[in-house]
């Protein structure tokens, strides 16, 4: 029994404070970004979810520099990047994605002049890795509490506006005519996603954030219709992801080729991914089975 | 700043602000930014997956940018394609992240890849870059017309004999085909910064198509020579005169259009 146990859990894996620390900052963060993206995907803003997470990678860097925890980096320039891009209001996707991208493109090159002053002024090496692709077992212990207040925050806004929100991710002109303040949810969203995003870009990296924000809600959505259903499926499938992928790095440490584990933030991203084309081809082969009932 | 191990240099950065400057024209028409982001920025993965294996980095950014621009044009037709593009990046970085943990890379080598190297560029990458850059030039000439109409008018294009999918597709290997030349001078990360900034300024002083063009080439030109030369005098990185050059020429760009504007309305 403890041998077949071993196979699955290599030891020491339940009495580790870091993989306890690992696991729960994990599963709130895969909670809220599963939620909020949800809305990403519905609002088609995978792009603009993006950016801002590679936009911590400037706050990140500028973080470092100031010897600031690298988490309130990643926060001010969420926030700040998704404030420019929403005020910015551009509601024509293909410009959207322009003024985004010209953004992003922006601060992107102060992130490399960041980066770069952080490698040659400071001891700390390997800080532009840690910023980019993320490590949970590195979350240290006292950004945890703040990892779980930002979390309720963002839970919270969304929460508070859920049906605005809803109705005007699924149709802006119809919401617009039955009175619902479409720029404030606008606004109101776009903070939850520089916070959900910025979470995650503390956990597995700026650059591999999107992989929680966009990932299980695109496959809940292929799933269901129902969009409280959707929101439940996708916080279900990010959970499972960063949990099992804390699992495997844990057991990667065993591996070859060196044996110094391999990165967390690779499993997660590789499983939402797979379990995303599944997802894919399940459903595209079973609209191909039943043909689309055809009107009269 | 003219010295010959320079020369390299400038001769790889003009090519690539020429091809970078064509194709970022019609990912602007086209509307296609974060496409334009996902497949070079994705195909660091590849360069870090060949220095890895101790290959030239050309190789693993090829493989990584042609897999990811297929694999795109593969999902994308049935799911949502942002969606599927976010998805494709992060896996392609996912795996450059496991590269560079398994590899020993000097964390030196990984920042030039990342955010480019004035003089990064070898004498034997001169060939491969001037060759890309003809391939992916040759290949816009061929379908520049029936790519124009499908970017301007894609409601129309099928019924004028074209095949969107297929132009779509070839499309996106030229970018991976820009990508690969691209990357090992302004870096993955900034790479679509070229594509997007000077052309994106380009479409507001015109918007008919040829003088857009070269328009967009010829602002490309001197953002990389500008970047070039300022990157050399204060030895900080070639990506972020690139991504700063790239804004305030879209700036410009965009000043210039409210002046415009203004003038019109204000004529009587």
């Amino acid at each position: 029994m403890n041998e077949g146990v071993h196979v699955l859990f290599e030891p020491g894996f339940f009495s580790s404070a870091t993989v306890h620390s690992a696991l729960v900052v994990g599963a709130v963060v895969a909670v809220v970004t599963a939620v909020v993206g949800t809305f990403t995907v519905l609002r088609s803003q995978a792009f603009a979810g993006h950016s801002l997470g590679e936009l911590g990678t400037t706050g990140g860097s500028a973080a470092y520099l100031g010897g600031v925890n690298p988490l309130w980096g990643f926060v001010v320039i969420a926030v700040v990047s998704g404030g420019i891009i929403e005020s910015l209001g551009v509601r024509r996707p293909r410009l959207r994605d322009l003024t985004t991208g010209l953004v992003l493109g922006g601060g992107l090159g102060l992130a490399a002049l960041f980066l770069y002053l952080d490698t040659t002024s400071s001891t700390t090496t390997g800080a532009s890795v840690t910023i980019l692709f993320g490590s949970l077992f590195t979350v240290s212990s006292n950004s945890a509490p703040v990892i779980v207040a930002l979390s309720a925050a963002a839970l919270g806004l969304v929460g508070l506006c859920y049906r605005m929100l809803l109705l005007g991710s699924l149709d802006t002109d119809l919401a617009a005519a039955r009175g619902v303040p479409v720029r404030f949810v606008g606004f109101a969203y776009v903070l939850s996603l520089a916070l959900a995003v910025s979470l995650a870009a503390a956990t597995i990296g700026a650059v591999l954030s999107t992989a929680l924000l966009v990932g299980p809600p695109a496959a809940a959505l292929r799933m269901t219709k129902r969009p409280s259903t959707a929101l439940a499926a996708s916080a279900v499938v990010g959970v499972v992801a960063t949990w099992v992928g804390i699992l495997l790095a844990y057991d990667s440490y065993y591996w070859p080729p060196v044996h110094r584990g391999w990165p967390v933030s690779f499993f997660i991203v590789t499983l939402v991914f797979v379990f995303y084309v599944i997802v894919d081809l399940a459903t595209s082969m079973r609209r191909r089975r039943q043909p689309p009932v055809r009107g009269h | 700043m003219f010295a010959g191990y320079m020369l390299n240099t400038w001769a790889a950065a003009s090519m690539v602000a020429v091809v970078a400057g064509v194709v970022g024209f019609f990912i602007v028409l086209r509307g296609s930014a974060f496409v334009a982001h996902a497949v070079p920025h994705g195909a660091f993965g590849g360069a870090a997956g060949a220095s890895l294996l101790g290959v030239s980095t050309l190789y693993g950014l090829g493989v990584f940018a042609v897999g990811g621009a297929l694999a795109i044009g593969w999902l994308g037709r049935r799911g949502r394609h942002d969606v599927v593009t976010a998805l494709s990046l992060v896996l392609m970085l996912a795996l450059g992240a496991l590269f560079l943990s398994m590899s020993s890379e000097y964390s030196a080598e990984v920042f030039s890849l990342l955010f480019g190297e004035v003089l990064g560029v070898a004498r034997s990458q001169l060939l491969p870059i001037a060759g890309l850059g003809v391939a992916a030039l040759a290949v816009m000439a061929i379908v520049y017309r029936p790519l124009l109409m499908l970017s301007v008018m894609p409601e129309t294009s099928e019924a004028r004999g074209l095949r969107p999918r297929r132009l779509e597709t070839i499309f996106m290997l030229v970018v991976a085909m820009a990508t690969a030349m691209t990357v090992p001078v302004v870096g993955a990360f900034l790479m679509f910064s070229l594509t997007l900034g000077p052309a994106a300024a380009a479409r507001s002083f015109t918007s008919s198509p040829a003088p857009a063009l070269s328009l967009s080439v010829a602002i490309a030109l001197a953002t990389v020579w500008v970047a070039i030369a300022l990157a050399y005098v204060t030895n900080w990185p070639v990506g972020f005169y690139v991504g700063i050059t790239g804004l305030v020429a879209y700036g410009a760009g965009r000043a210039f259009l409210a002046w415009r504007r203004r003038r019109v309305a204000d004529a009587p």
